[in-house]
């Protein structure tokens, strides 16, 4: 457990951003080496397309604490593979339905687009984010000790 | 004679039948249907009883129709959905029908109870109304329930009829439907409400030219408007009811306190076009909740007095 | 395929009531080609299952495990083998896998975290439809291979109904009129004749009308 979160006055959101590759990832660069400042408390995880992203990314990542999770995808008709933005825009809708399921506000995920040379837009989303995190307060997870899982599939090659 | 109701009389005697329509009340009150029956009474040679239509619930067809029969007011035409039962409780529901006196029987599939007010019900379908037909017919005629085994005397005797809707898409497929109800041994038939009497006569030249309106009677189906607002519901949601814009814009342009007056003059007109067409043997007023308005049309229409045999 | 969907989560945790050790429990034919019970969607819901009671400060412990087919017993000897360290298992198999692994577990609840709904074919990506009920006594060469019982909403044989028009089922717009279908197929194939004929009541004793069915095949027995 992350020392921000004992005191609650003092709340720093652990977000976690899913970043395309060809998008995203590439701003986050040019936001950087344009010196633009944005919220350090976004962690960025690259993937090769908006479209890797899998619901179960997003949930683990709530399970382990995260107070917010956004994927972060090329303009729509941009995505390098065609429409794997558009898969995850379809796959973050539906996770926000399992996150109201089990009474997480589904505010806490998000999906944005932005092309690679939109740096202040990457800035910008992450800001955003953090503060409308920040208001919601942290992830109730965070204060869990789950027990430790057992996963095991009788399934070949799983 | 196969049943010797009122209604095979009048057919086989070659007159102009009437028939209308009499809803069951959504309640136990036998008065609903003495007063709707005394209505019609004199005005109409039978009248169907609805069976829990659109998958309402209501008093049964077979027991509004006992009501009428004890009350000597008309001859009732029992409506009999495959819908709510399966052979068994339809044979039993026949033998029950036939020994309160009722003899003609209209079999209908139903509409699907997905539209009533139980829309959670469990359906049957056990069989279909050409199915039901034939069980009738083989009940009558061959002396047998559906398993084959014998019926004892005394056996139902119905004036067995079906129900035909012409004009819905594909047409083609309507006529062979209806050839097939008549070998299933439909006497009578009953068509949907029709407005396009041009396509209803296509639609009759193909039947007859089958030789279908030889042997089977076929009435067709009046439904009195009430407003442009009714005909323009039933043009878009009823299936096989084409109302003519020409006949929306009379109902529309005779205002709302005369739209009623215009749509009952309209199914007079409609009568007597009908009366015209090859293979019309009669027609079926379906005046929903408007009964105390067929006597008016069957005497504008000239169709009184009703023969009695 | 066996076509289901994953029941609401509050009525999983409805059924779940007080059982503290679960096993959910997927299977890896049917209902994991329709996304509903397989590997996938066991992780899905054991992760917002540890989450939904992990808010609450509920103490369970939910494990995961998926096999190859719920519907046969040597795949599902792994869960009966666990059964004493559990409280109840909670299946996302078919109802089918549900009864079997009851049938076997005495003392041990197996819980349904799907509803079955029907024999369906992917449509498309994301999309299935009902084609067969296992009606015991197949009629498609008469139908054009079009099942009347199953797509047609009264399971007429001698249809199409007074309700179907310009090829739309009476129930909805979105309903295609199964003997519509057939009729144009019919046409197509050049065998109008078949509609043309009464098709006589039927012996639905073939179906789940005549009782629960079993098929035994004594060349197949050990």
């Amino acid at each position: 457990m992350s020392s921000n979160v004992q005191n609650k006055g003092a709340f720093e959101p652990q977000i976690i951003a899913f970043c395309c590759h060809y998008c995203a990832y590439a701003a986050a660069d040019l936001a950087g080496s344009a010196r633009i400042q944005y919220s350090p408390n976004v962690k960025i995880i690259r993937l090769p397309c908006s479209g890797k992203v899998d619901i179960l990314h997003i949930l683990h990542a709530f399970e382990a604490g995260a107070d917010g999770v956004y994927v972060a995808a090329c303009l729509e008709g941009g995505c390098h593979f065609m429409e794997g933005n558009l898969r995850a825009k379809k796959r973050v809708a539906y996770a926000k339905q399992l996150l109201e399921e089990i009474g997480l506000e589904s505010e806490r995920l998000e999906m944005y687009n932005m092309s690679s040379a939109m740096g202040g837009e990457f800035a910008k989303v992450a800001d955003e984010m953090t503060e409308k995190i920040s208001k919601l307060g942290p992830n109730p997870l965070k204060f869990v000790k789950f027990a430790k899982q057992s996963r095991k599939s009788g399934k070949e090659g799983s | 004679m196969k049943a010797g109701s009122n209604l095979e009389k009048v057919l086989s005697s070659g007159e102009f039948a009437v028939t209308a329509e009499l809803g069951p009340p959504k309640s136990a009150d036998p008065q609903v249907i003495i007063e709707k029956g005394n209505i019609l009474k004199g005005y109409v040679d039978a009248v169907n009883i609805t069976d829990n239509q659109t998958a309402i619930v209501r008093m049964a067809s077979i027991a509004a129709g006992a009501i009428v029969v004890k009350e000597g007011i008309v001859e009732p035409v029992m409506q009999m959905v495959t819908r709510d039962r399966n052979r068994i409780a339809i044979q039993s529901d026949i033998l029950g029908a036939a020994a309160l006196g009722i003899k003609n029987c209209l079999c209908l599939a139903g509409d699907h109870h997905s539209s009533g007010n139980h829309p959670s019900a469990k359906n049957v379908y056990d069989l279909d109304s050409i199915q039901l037909v034939a069980m009738l017919k083989a009940m009558r005629d061959d002396k047998v329930f559906q398993c084959g085994e014998e019926i004892e005397e005394v056996q139902p005797q119905l004036f067995i009829g079906a129900a035909w809707t012409p004009l819905a898409d594909p047409k083609e497929i309507r006529v062979i439907r209806l050839a097939k109800k008549v070998a299933a041994g439909a006497d009578f038939i009953q068509t949907q409400g029709v407005y396009d009497v041009k396509s209803f006569a296509e639609s009759m030249k193909k039947a007859c030219d089958m030789g279908l309106c030889e042997d089977t009677y076929i009435l067709a189906g009046i439904i009195p408007l009430k407003s442009a607002g009714m005909a323009t519901y039933m043009q878009k949601s009823v299936p096989g009811v084409n109302v003519p814009d020409e006949m929306i814009k009379r109902l529309k342009d005779a205002g709302r306190k005369r739209a009623g007056a215009e749509g009952r003059k309209i199914a007079v007109e409609l009568i007597q076009q009908l009366r015209e067409v090859e293979g019309v043997r009669g027609v079926h007023i379906m005046a929903i909740e408007w009964e105390e308005r067929v006597p008016g049309i069957v005497e504008k229409a000239g169709l009184l007095p009703r023969p009695s045999l | 395929m066996i076509v289901a969907s994953r029941k609401p989560l509050d009525e999983i945790i409805e059924i779940i009531g007080d059982y503290e050790k679960v096993l959910i429990a997927g299977c890896g034919t049917c209902v994991e080609v329709c996304h509903a019970g397989g590997e996938k969607e066991v992780e899905i819901l054991a992760s917002q299952l540890r989450m939904k009671f992990g808010k609450e400060g509920i103490n369970k412990e939910f494990l995961s495990d998926t096999v190859e087919r719920q519907c046969e017993l040597e795949f599902i000897e792994p869960f009966l083998e666990k059964a004493e360290d559990l409280d109840a298992i909670l299946s996302m198999a078919c109802g089918v896998g549900v009864n079997f692994l009851a049938d076997r577990l005495d003392s041990l609840p197996v819980l349904p975290a799907l509803d079955t709904t029907f024999y369906g074919a992917t449509e498309e990506q994301g999309v299935w439809t009902e084609k067969c009920s296992g009606c015991g006594k197949c009629i498609l060469h008469l139908t054009g291979g079009i099942c009347p019982i199953t797509r047609c909403s009264k399971s007429i044989l001698n249809g199409p109904c007074g309700g179907s028009d310009g090829g739309k089922c009476e129930i909805s717009a979105d309903v295609d009129c199964a003997w519509h279908l057939i009729y144009e197929r019919l046409k197509a194939l050049n065998q109008l004749e078949n509609i043309q004929a009464i098709n006589p009541i039927r012996d639905w004793s073939t179906g789940l009308d005549g009782g629960p069915r079993k098929m035994v095949r004594e060349d197949l027995r050990l």
